[in-house]
């Protein structure tokens, strides 16, 4: 174990999975002398060289159809398209090819590729480049999609997913970039589809995503000042989503409240929301489900009206209070 | 025209049944829509036979290519069984993909297809990508792009090709300029007389053959397969030809004379390449009549295979999302 930050965590994943399987290689925008747009991938490409860290023209489709082609005749692609807003430009060969082709197909072919993200506000750096539009891809039948929120998970995570053998998108926030974590030295596999409690507690659930669960965690400290034992769940993984723990955890504390930072209006909370309501864990509650995500507008860039568009820690307390009917006082 | 690429008479008489097994299928297709009897929608190739027939003829089974919407040739042409096509038409368990794709998806890994497009210009960046894989892998295979020529209007051709030239990737990009992107004619929808010439601002070559010529389509690709095998980087075809039917099944073909029609229909690439064997002495009248025949045969073969196969079980409907 050593303390890594989360950027180092991802980068580690990457060079040792190049080191072990030749079919792993880098595609994408300003990977190699640069290091990614945020310094993921730095070093990479003086370990690994050009032909397997490959900086790409600015052309997101053919970046994406590359990897898709390259992935269904045997390599295993990471691609890097910088924010992950300009997903929306590689759209076409990222829902209808690669999220298809196996079924399209008759079962024929597999495209094992993970496609790195950086998501999220908090940088200042305005309505295009600040999204969480992980809904979207969460809708498409054929992809995976994973969220890591620590150090620890992203290690575990995006071995998992270079090792899947179908499209995985993987959402790095770039608010955690710096975070540090206690990381093993060597490589290691989170299977996808298994969430973490990251803080038990009995009186309610907090199901939050990627830079979420810290908050919720700096809320539930906030909260036991109070008396209140908050739960502190990690889905990770979107699609496959444990469901079970989830339910498991609500059948417990009788509470839940959702936390992402994407737009709340069809929101993958609505999602979780909705598997709660039609589940057994649906008696178990003892208030209204509520979700907290980000307001219906584009990421502004002025940093007080940032910093209002998506929940803050604040928001997480005083909806836990209300929540569970507690008076609510300045803490 | 003397025939580039090593080929022996029975291939060459191989590819003339070829055309003809595309020409049978797509009239078969077409026969089954108008009787109500096919569901969904087709887009046919006939009278574009020489394009597919004559590209993949340079190609084995390890090359690779990806085709379009408008796909059918390219498939039996990388070698497909029409028995395994046709039940696909008819969405059954038999088919190529379960009957979960049906018109615009064949795919045949086998044989180095990698899949029909139901997205215009979808094809070309993974046909990029698979020429990666072998200049990664130092595989010596080639990849062929179909497209059409409303196509090349895509980002994703122009991002595709550049990326290609600049790796210097073994793909041959070939459109098949069929003179319509659905109504639209090409020369009303680019700004210059030949799409080949847009090979220039990538720095690759670019070649205009008649695509309704077998032999002259099959030189060209013989000729660009050995350039970019050998590692000089991509070149775009473009083959000039008509397709005969509508674009789609619904199509009433008010955007082009019945005139332009049939004069297209006096460039019969099956004719013309039929001329071309005889000529040579490699088919005679009464051989090509065989082999008609046999195509016919095949074809009724392929549907009945069909009509008796299995529907797919509820429970497909959930296999293979994922691998």
């Amino acid at each position: 174990m050593w303390m890594i930050t989360y950027s180092e965590a991802i980068r580690e994943a990457i060079s040792l999975e190049m080191q072990r399987n030749e079919d792993v290689f880098l595609i994408g925008e300003d990977i190699g002398v640069y290091g990614g747009g945020f310094g993921v991938t730095e070093g990479l490409l003086a370990e690994f060289g050009a032909d397997r860290v490959r900086d790409t023209p600015i052309s997101e489709s053919a970046i994406m159809g590359a990897a898709v082609g390259s992935a269904l005749t045997g390599m295993r692609p990471i691609l890097e398209l910088q924010f992950s807003d300009f997903i929306t430009i590689a759209m076409d060969q990222l829902v209808n090819q690669a999220a298809k082709l196996r079924y399209m197909h008759g079962g024929e072919g597999r495209v094992p590729l993970v496609l790195r993200a950086a998501s999220g506000s908090g940088t200042g750096a305005a309505a295009q480049h600040s999204q969480s539009l992980e809904a979207w891809v969460a809708h498409i039948p054929g992809l995976k999609v994973v969220q890591p929120s620590t150090a620890f998970d992203a290690k575990g995570l995006l071995k998992a997913a270079i090792d899947d053998d179908n499209p995985v998108i993987f959402y790095e926030h770039k608010l955690l970039y710096k975070t540090e974590g206690e990381v093993p030295k060597e490589q290691y596999s989170i299977p996808l589809g298994k969430a973490d409690i990251k803080r038990e507690g009995t009186d309610i659930t907090i199901v939050a995503t990627s830079v979420m669960v810290q908050r919720a965690l700096i809320a539930a400290a906030k909260l036991e000042r109070e008396a209140i034992n908050v739960e502190v769940l990690d889905p990770r993984t979107l699609v496959p989503l444990d469901e079970e723990a989830i339910i498991a955890s609500v059948k417990k504390t009788g509470h839940l409240l959702v936390v992402h930072e994407a737009v709340k209006r069809g929101g993958f909370g609505g999602e979780i929301a909705s598997i709660v309501a039609e589940s057994r864990a649906f008696h178990s509650l003892r208030a209204p489900i509520k979700r907290l995500g980000g307001e219906a507008v584009p990421i502004p860039f002025s940093p007080e009206l940032e910093k209002a568009a998506v929940p803050q820690v604040e928001d997480i307390v005083q909806s836990v209070q209300k929540m569970l009917g507690v008076k609510m006082t300045c803490i | 025209m003397e025939i580039l690429p090593n080929l022996t008479n029975p291939e060459l008489l191989h590819l003339y049944k070829k055309m003809w097994l595309i020409r049978h299928f797509d009239e078969k297709i077409d026969e089954f829509f108008r009787k109500g009897i096919m569901h969904g929608t087709t887009h046919l190739s006939i009278g574009q036979e020489a394009t597919a027939v004559g590209a993949c003829a340079v190609l084995t089974d390890e090359d690779k290519i990806t085709s379009t919407h408008r796909g059918h040739g390219h498939a039996i042409a990388k070698g497909a069984r029409v028995d395994k096509m046709m039940a696909e038409m008819f969405g059954k368990s038999t088919g190529y993909s379960k009957g979960k794709g049906g018109s615009m998806h064949f795919s045949d890994l086998e044989k180095g297809n990698l899949g029909s497009n139901g997205i215009v210009g979808g094809g070309i960046p993974i046909a990029v990508g698979a020429a990666l894989t072998a200049k990664m892998k130092k595989q010596k295979d080639v990849t062929i792009s179909f497209f059409g020529d409303g196509a090349t209007n895509e980002g994703s051709f122009h991002e595709a090709v550049n990326l290609a030239s600049i790796w210097k990737l073994p793909v041959i990009f070939f459109c098949e300029n069929n003179q319509y992107g659905m109504s639209s004619p090409i020369d009303e929808m680019i700004n210059i007389e030949h799409i080949a010439e847009r090979a220039a601002s990538y720095g690759i070559p670019g070649v205009i053959v008649d695509g309704n010529n077998l032999v002259e389509v099959m030189n060209a690709t013989y000729e660009a397969a050995e350039h970019v095998r050998m590692g000089k980087g991509p070149i775009l075809i473009e083959a000039k030809t008509y397709r005969w039917r509508g674009h789609s099944k619904s199509d009433k073909r008010k955007y082009r004379s019945r005139e332009e029609e049939r004069f297209w229909q006096t460039r019969d690439p099956i004719k013309q390449y039929e001329g071309y064997l005889i000529n040579k002495g490699i088919l005679t009248r009464e051989t090509a009549k065989k082999i008609k025949l046999e195509v016919r045969q095949i074809m009724e073969a392929a549907v009945e295979f069909a009509k008796r196969s299995p529907k797919p079980s509820i429970e497909e409907l959930y296999t293979d999302v994922y691998a």
